[in-house]
């Protein structure tokens, strides 16, 4: 199953031209085309897994090499897939969650008469996104970056026709590219440094170079992962990008793209053991994000952009943790993993949420929905459990353990990530549960003409398979660090440190927190009546309802002042360069002008120019003798 | 006589013939100021070699009068085709090159 490893990527790539080519004749029967490569490719997913896990743990990678891609002078690249744990881990994920989603999907756009091209771009994303976590290098990685990109980018702007949607997309697209370049200027420090752009290479390398050079390649590739991952200070496309269809929130904004940041740099943990500068701007960036998310979610009142300040936050622990060096490595991705899941599940509680209230997003107007969607309830309410961290539920295991984590060390940076990583949970406790109060509890607040219903088993199915990940997958991997031992070949065993307080402390403060948030979420949202206008805001729900202001700083600190560059530079172009070149012709074109009137045509003014030159030539040369 | 004479009579025929080319409107005097020029440079090239006591004036005076040859049947030719074409051989009638 290994060899064939390179189907995983093919099969949902050659569904996306089939639909694509087929045009509207696959209308009827599309979407069941991409459902079908999507788990064809989860198949070829789980048998890899399964022929690595039957292999000795040191021994568990398979280098399936595809073809040379590039072979110009000095840089050499084959295209070639890496398995090992790190990327089965998230080629199961993204697969899994991916077919779930695509299931799911065949239901909530079943009215959209564009649907086909949905399931196109689908399939696309899950290729690129297969991509990005099997490849063996650095540039082929690249070309999958790119790729859910893109996907990313027609996605988010499906529903094109409305002018805010376009812009949320174009707007992702930018912020991506603005992190992209730190992805190319990293490949080029590496090639530079290594002479290759290969994770062998490079990661097999990295203990030779010098500390500034890997400092300099780490911080270019943070610079890629808040692109992506919208962290800190690129995060703020992650809540415009909303307006894609809400399956696409939850697979792509939610549960795999958004968290590739987070994988480029478990991957390049070699480089950053040898920059640990770089590692802890990387732990700065993901505690400023988390805190940053958190503190935007609770003032959020579109349930989808809620959600989406509160994967900002989650990616902002992982990103922490990342940051920690390798004692923090594994919990990153198991975290990553399990969010995927209560995230993804959300996500599609959400989509539900709105598929039974006619598209409404505005928690203000919902209420009582625990009655009239009791699947949707349930599964969301599993999902809840499982970020605010109760045990036994999976985020529990993952986040208790990165708060753990990040209370390891010495001098200031356990106090500041360990607190931070503390509160952040207490935040979350308190917005998502404002946000489960809202929709599913206390009194209806719809509009007239709603009557909410619960939604096919189409949907539903994928819910509920999700809500038994939420609630039981963390258990699953924890015990016996089964998740640990598994992806130790790749990141490393990591002795285990004693944080600067006692475990039991530190689960006791977490959880106390958790209940103190959703006890105040409670006594806010529960006892007392949701108005249905938003009252006026303070000034701290104002900034956090307004993103921090991300789009105003961005704008004067960017865009106007990027404005007046570009302007001044069309100026001087046009006044200096093109100045220049317009003078030379019309100086040219007025000594044209006045050449032309000695052609007179006239025969015997000709021969008198002759004469004249004659007689000045004849004077020149009596002069000269 | 000295032959520095004839030099002098050569530039007096050279400008009478270049004073006929821009003078004249008729093309057939004006080729004729055109030899009168031609013959004044060979007479100037004659008595230099005259003066020099070689001969490099006369071979080159003999390079002339081919070339002058040569020019009179294209120069006649020139002005019958534009008489043909405009029943007039004035040389400021036509001025179609005007620029």
């Amino acid at each position: 199953m290994l060899s064939v490893s390179w189907l995983l990527i093919a099969i949902p790539l050659a569904s996306f031209f089939v639909l694509m080519v087929a045009g509207r004749r696959a209308d009827a029967w599309g979407h069941w085309v991409g459902v079908a490569a999507s788990t064809a490719s989860a198949v070829v997913g789980i048998g890899a897994f399964f022929a690595l896990v039957g292999r000795d743990a040191s021994e568990r990678f398979e280098a399936v090499h595809l073809f040379t891609w590039i072979n110009g002078g000095d840089l050499k690249v084959d295209a070639g897939l890496l398995l090992d744990p790190l990327s089965i881990t998230f080629v199961l994920l993204i697969t899994i969650v991916g077919t779930l989603i695509h299931i799911y999907s065949v239901a909530y756009m079943a009215h959209d008469a564009r649907r086909r091209i949905f399931f196109a771009y689908l399939n696309l994303f899950i290729a690129a996104m297969l991509l990005l976590v099997t490849a063996d290098s650095f540039l082929l990685l690249f070309v999958g970056w790119e790729g859910v990109g893109v996907a990313s980018y027609l996605l988010i702007g499906f529903w094109n026709h409305r002018p805010a949607y376009a812009t949320a997309a174009n707007k992702a697209f930018v912020a991506n590219r603005v992190g992209d370049v730190g992805l190319i200027v990293a490949m080029g420090l590496m090639f530079a440094q290594f002479g290759s752009v290969g994770f062998a290479e490079v990661l097999g390398g990295a203990s030779g170079a010098s500390t500034a050079m890997l400092t300099a390649i780490g911080l270019m590739l943070l610079l890629a992962a808040t692109g992506k991952s919208a962290q800190f200070p690129l995060q703020s496309w992650l809540g415009d990008a909303m307006a894609g269809p809400t399956p696409v929130s939850a697979l792509i904004h939610a549960a795999t793209m958004v968290t590739a940041g987070v994988y480029l740099v478990v991957r390049a943990g070699a480089i950053y053991e040898g920059a640990p500068n770089a590692r802890l701007v990387v732990a700065i960036v993901g505690a400023i994000t988390l805190l940053l998310g958190a503190l935007i979610g609770t003032a959020k009142d579109d349930i989808k952009k809620a959600l989406a300040a509160s994967t900002m936050s989650q990616i902002g622990y992982m990103m922490l943790a990342a940051g920690l060096g390798p004692i923090g490595y594994a919990f990153a991705i198991f975290h990553l993993v399990t969010h995927g899941f209560f995230k993804a599940g959300m996500f599609l509680g959400a989509g539900s949420v709105m598929h039974g209230m006619d598209d409404q997003v505005d928690m203000r107007r919902f209420g009582a929905l625990r009655s009239a969607m009791v699947i949707t309830w349930v599964t969301f309410g599993l999902g809840w459990l499982a970020i605010l961290g109760v045990p036994p539920f999976s985020g529990f295991w993952s986040k208790d353990k990165i708060i753990e984590a990040a209370f390891v060390g010495d001098g200031w940076q356990p106090w500041v990530f360990g607190l931070s990583a503390l509160i952040g949970a207490g935040v979350t406790a308190f917005y998502m549960s404002r946000l489960f109060f809202m929709t599913f509890h206390g009194k209806a607040r719809w509009t007239d003409d709603q009557h909410p219903h619960e939604s096919p088993l189409l949907m539903t199915v994928p819910m509920m398979v999700l809500a038994v990940g939420s609630a039981f997958l963390g258990l699953f991997l924890a015990v016996g660090n089964r998740f640990q031992n598994w992806l130790a070949p790749v990141v490393g065993e990591h002795e285990h440190a004693e944080p600067v307080l006692s475990v039991p402390v530190l689960t006791t403060a977490t959880l106390v927190l958790v209940v103190l948030g959703v006890g105040l979420a409670y006594l806010m949202y529960l006892r007392r009546s949701v108005p249905i206008e938003p009252p006026p805001p303070s000034l701290a729900v104002l900034v956090a309802r307004n993103d921090f202001f991300q789009d105003s700083v961005n704008r004067a600190a960017f865009q106007t002042p990027g404005t007046h560059v570009t302007r001044t530079l069309v100026y001087a172009d046009a006044a200096i360069v093109d100045g220049a070149v317009n003078k030379q012709a019309t100086a040219i074109a007025s000594f044209g002008q006045a050449s032309r009137t000695l052609q007179s045509g006239k025969v015997r003014s000709y021969a008198l120019i002759m004469l004249a030159g004659v007689v000045v030539l004849g004077a020149i040369l009596v002069m000269g003798s | 006589m000295s032959p520095i004479n004839f030099v002098y009579l050569a530039a007096v025929l050279f400008a009478i013939g270049a004073a006929t080319v821009l003078v004249r409107r008729n093309a057939i005097i004006a080729f004729m100021g055109v030899e009168l020029m031609l013959n004044a440079a060979n007479l100037a090239l004659v008595s230099f070699s005259r003066i020099q006591g070689n001969v490099h004036g006369q071979i080159m005076a003999f390079f002339v009068m081919v070339v002058a040859a040569a020019e009179v049947v294209v120069g006649l030719a020139i002005i019958i085709a534009v008489f043909r074409a405009r029943q007039t051989i004035s040389l400021d009638d036509p001025a179609e090159l005007k620029g």
